[in-house]
């Protein structure tokens, strides 16, 4: 209203003030999070993400330790730098969450993933699509006279480029995992 | 020694090990053998509510005025439900209940049972950690569990959700020395570098203030203690968050008065002028800060706080120390004890002088009238016929709750129940007969507005029932005052749906349910009105009639910073410059 000198357009004459004050560059980190693995963590952890509005550009779990009931997620996640500290104190707040490293910055580190690509084509696109594949180092894990599967494993980056030349050449069908890391090293 | 006896003796026997001496509750189909058990025994007793929120809300006020976790036991399906808002309202406030929800038999789960609901999946999110106990045998360990998670860290909600066949079933019980230690333990000791950091920046800072919240309160009356030293022997201004009133007392010399929205115009500017910020237990909510980009613009910021996630979430700070308050403070009194006692003494002498110069604006002031009871003069009444006597004082959620805030003096913790985090109307009344059945022969009012009073009002009679003589306080403007206030300062006067028509009458309804009520209009009926109340043996519905149109200042209008508040017109002139004071 007048009054108050609320401009057009703008939030602050809600409850709270829309417009992030402090919108700033926006990083993608990887973190490890080692958690109990009882029934409902993932939920929780996934839970936190969509409640609070975070990103999650890629989320893998697997148990890796049968005896002591861990199990490790690895979730790669954007947001400003302040938003990836709350994600990781928030994290670190559900119960059953042991530790959460950021391996994007405690150095160095591995990332992996697994794609299976499906190509199909005839000719001269089949032809290429296998050529690419060896540059790629992809192996055929399934193949019949119109389509091969590809197997491959390496960086997201790696696995987007793959498949960004293989779509010309009938790319069909994917699925990849997610990725998994572990920090170089000792 | 373990013994073995059935799930729903277990409960018993386990909530008889933590010591719990009451449960707020309601039965059901699903936790039958629960109440089977509770029927034959007498050690804990059992408060039967009218509304599962109703037992949450109880177990709230149970346990924020003891210090003790609150503990409620409901239905599977509606029952869990009912609560939910309740978990919700503790999860935002850091209060720590215990829930026990019972469930459909491990076997029927997954099938739309009867009753069933996904009572873990829909309090995931509103609790700090829940279980399904699928095994008898696992039962005892995790309420255990659940206590220590409950209490240890940043307090708040747990719940464990018991199938009806766990119940049933045998199986070992364990006490809470037999179960091995959780491995959830929240650091307590802060970082002594950085405490030995911020006492460096108290022995120079020449406008230092302590900014304190719920945390104070939620560590313990040793925490409140440690505050009260610190403050009055480094003679630094402290205000606090509508969470933490009474940590430090309103009557002792360096209380300048609650912070926020509604808070004091002196406690405010303080806030937005000081140079050393002291956060303790406190953790920059909307509500608090105003314009994130221009809170306290030329401060350096140290924060306590035993949750990482507080640090740094709204507010960036210099100083993080992660901990337990009572345990930073102790450690912190320590160090600038060991170095000399040493503050900045003549800037902070100066900092006062022009803390007194704000305070002499008196914003809190307010037109009077012999004609019509103000809200203000109505509280200010009340804590003075009250004074001496140290009241709990619940309070629902709109303008009558600010209102009382501002003019209620809160001198010791845990006597002020409020639903800060979540605003939930319809709070006060279960919280006040939680804090009543904790202190039976305490005064326990409820400052309530007759809109939220009527949100949990069935609650009524459960303070008849179990004899719990509350005080219902209603200052009756026959509005939703808050949204009306927001809506005549920010929505061009249009009052959407924000009248309570059709109300009922108040002291038929007391009557109604078996106690006493009165209606009070006349300004000068007021101290008898009050007088009468308190001294009625049992529970009082006072139908306070106030002035319709009173709006609750001061006020920073959402997106503004601390420094451009909207005060009364009462208030001393020219505190606030342009638009803004042409709107009062
Ligand atoms: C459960 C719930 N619903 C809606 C609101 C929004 N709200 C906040 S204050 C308020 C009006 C409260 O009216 P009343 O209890 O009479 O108090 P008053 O402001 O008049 O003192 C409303 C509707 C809320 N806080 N809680
Ligand atoms: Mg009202």
């Amino acid at each position: 209203m007048a009054a108050l000198n609320i401009q057009k357009g703008a939030s602050s004459h809600s409850a709270y003030d829309l417009r992030d004050p402090n919108a700033e560059i926006i990083e993608s980190h990887t973190l490890a999070v080692l958690v109990d693995n009882e029934a409902g963590v993932l939920a929780r952890v996934i839970g936190l993400f969509s409640g609070r509005g975070y990103n999650i550009d890629s989320l893998t779990v697997a148990e890796v330790d049968h005896l002591g009931h861990r199990s490790r997620i690895t979730i790669v996640t954007r947001g400003t730098p302040a938003v990836i500290e709350q994600i990781k104190a928030q994290l670190g707040r559900i119960v059953p969450v042991h530790e959460v490293h950021d391996l994007t910055v405690e150095g160095p580190s591995v990332e992996r993933e697994l794609g299976l690509f499906k190509v199909s084509g005839k000719n001269e696109k089949r032809v290429e699509a296998l050529r690419i594949a060896e540059i790629f180092r992809a192996s055929v894990v399934d193949s019949t006279l119109e389509s091969f599967v590809f197997e491959i494993t390496g960086s997201p980056e790696k696995l987007d480029a793959f498949a960004d030349l293989m779509r010309p050449l009938g790319l069909a069908d994917q699925a990849r995992t997610g990725v998994a890391a572990l920090t170089r090293g000792t | 020694m373990s013994r073995e006896m059935t799930g729903a003796r277990m409960v018993i026997e386990a909530l008889r090990d933590q010591g719990v001496d009451t449960v707020f509750g309601y039965p059901g189909g699903a936790v039958l053998p629960i109440y089977d058990e509770i029927f034959q025994q007498n050690d804990i007793k059992h408060i039967l509510v009218r509304h599962e929120q109703g037992a949450v809300h109880m177990a709230e006020g149970y346990a924020r005025s003891t210090g003790k976790p609150g503990v409620v036991l409901v239905t599977s399906g509606p029952g869990a439900t009912n609560a939910v808002t309740g978990l919700t309202d503790a999860l935002m406030d850091s209060i720590p209940l215990v829930v026990l929800t019972g469930q459909v038999p491990t076997f029927l789960i997954g099938t739309d049972g009867f009753q069933e609901a996904d009572t873990v999946g829909i309090t995931r999110p509103c609790t700090k950690h829940n279980w399904l106990v699928k095994e008898t045998d696992e039962l005892a360990a995790t309420i255990h569990k659940a206590f220590h998670i409950a209490t240890s860290g940043r307090p708040g909600p747990v719940l464990i959700d018991i199938p009806k066949d766990v119940q049933f079933a045998t199986g070992e019980y364990v006490g809470p020395k037999q179960i091995e230690t959780p491995s959830y333990q929240p650091v307590k000791k802060g970082d002594l570098a950085t405490i030995t950091r911020l006492v460096e920046l108290m022995e120079t800072a020449r406008r230092p203030i302590l900014y304190t919240g719920g945390g104070v309160i939620n560590s313990g009356t040793g925490a409140s203690q440690l505050l009260r030293e610190l403050a009055d022997a480094a003679g630094f201004p402290v205000t606090s968050t509508l969470m933490g009133l009474g940590a430090y007392p309103a009557s002792g010399r360096n209380w300048i008065g609650m912070l926020g929205m509604h808070g004091l115009y002196e406690a405010n500017m303080a806030m937005h002028d000081c140079d050393l910020m002291i956060a303790v237990g406190a953790r920059f909510d909307d509500r608090i800060t105003g314009r994130v980009a221009d809170f306290s613009p030329g401060s350096v910021k140290a924060q306590i706080d035993i949750d990482p996630s507080s640090i740094n979430k709204v507010i960036r700070v210099d100083l993080p120390i992660v901990g337990d308050v009572g345990h930073v403070l102790e450690d912190l009194l320590k160090v600038w004890k060991s170095r000399g006692r040493k503050t900045n003494a003549e800037a902070v002498r100066a900092w006062w002088t022009q803390i007194e110069q704000w305070k002499a604006r008196n914003c809190l002031a307010y037109r009077n009238s012999d004609q019509v009871i103000k809200p203000q003069y109505a509280l200010q009444r009340l804590q003075e016929l009250t004074a001496g006597r140290n009241p709990y004082i619940a309070t629902e959620v709109g303008q009558h709750q600010m209102w009382a805030a501002q003019f209620l003096h809160f001198e010791d913790p845990n006597h002020w129940m409020t639903s800060g985090g979540l605003g939930t109307m319809g709070y006060g009344l279960p919280a006040s007969i939680g804090a009543q059945v904790a202190h039976p022969d305490a005064l326990v009012i409820n400052v309530a507005g007759e809109a939220s009073w009527l949100m949990n009002m069935q609650e009524m009679g459960t303070a008849v029932q179990f004899r719990a003589p509350v005080k219902q306080f209603i200052l009756n403007n026959e509005r939703l005052g808050m949204v009306r206030q927001w809506q005549q300062l920010l929505h061009g006067e249009r009052y959407s749906q924000s009248w309570s028509e059709s109300l009922p009458d108040f002291v038929k309804l007391a009557e109604a349910f078996g106690c006493k009520g009165r209606t009070v209009s006349d300004p000068a009926e007021l101290d008898d009105a009050i007088r009468e109340m308190i001294e009625y043996d049992g529970p009082f519905i006072l139908d306070v009639l106030v002035e319709r149109h009173e709006n609750c200042f001061p006020m920073i209008p959402s997106g503004k910073p601390h420094n451009e508040m909207l005060l009364g017109e009462a208030s001393t002139d020219g505190a606030i410059t342009g638009a803004g004071g042409a709107l009062v």
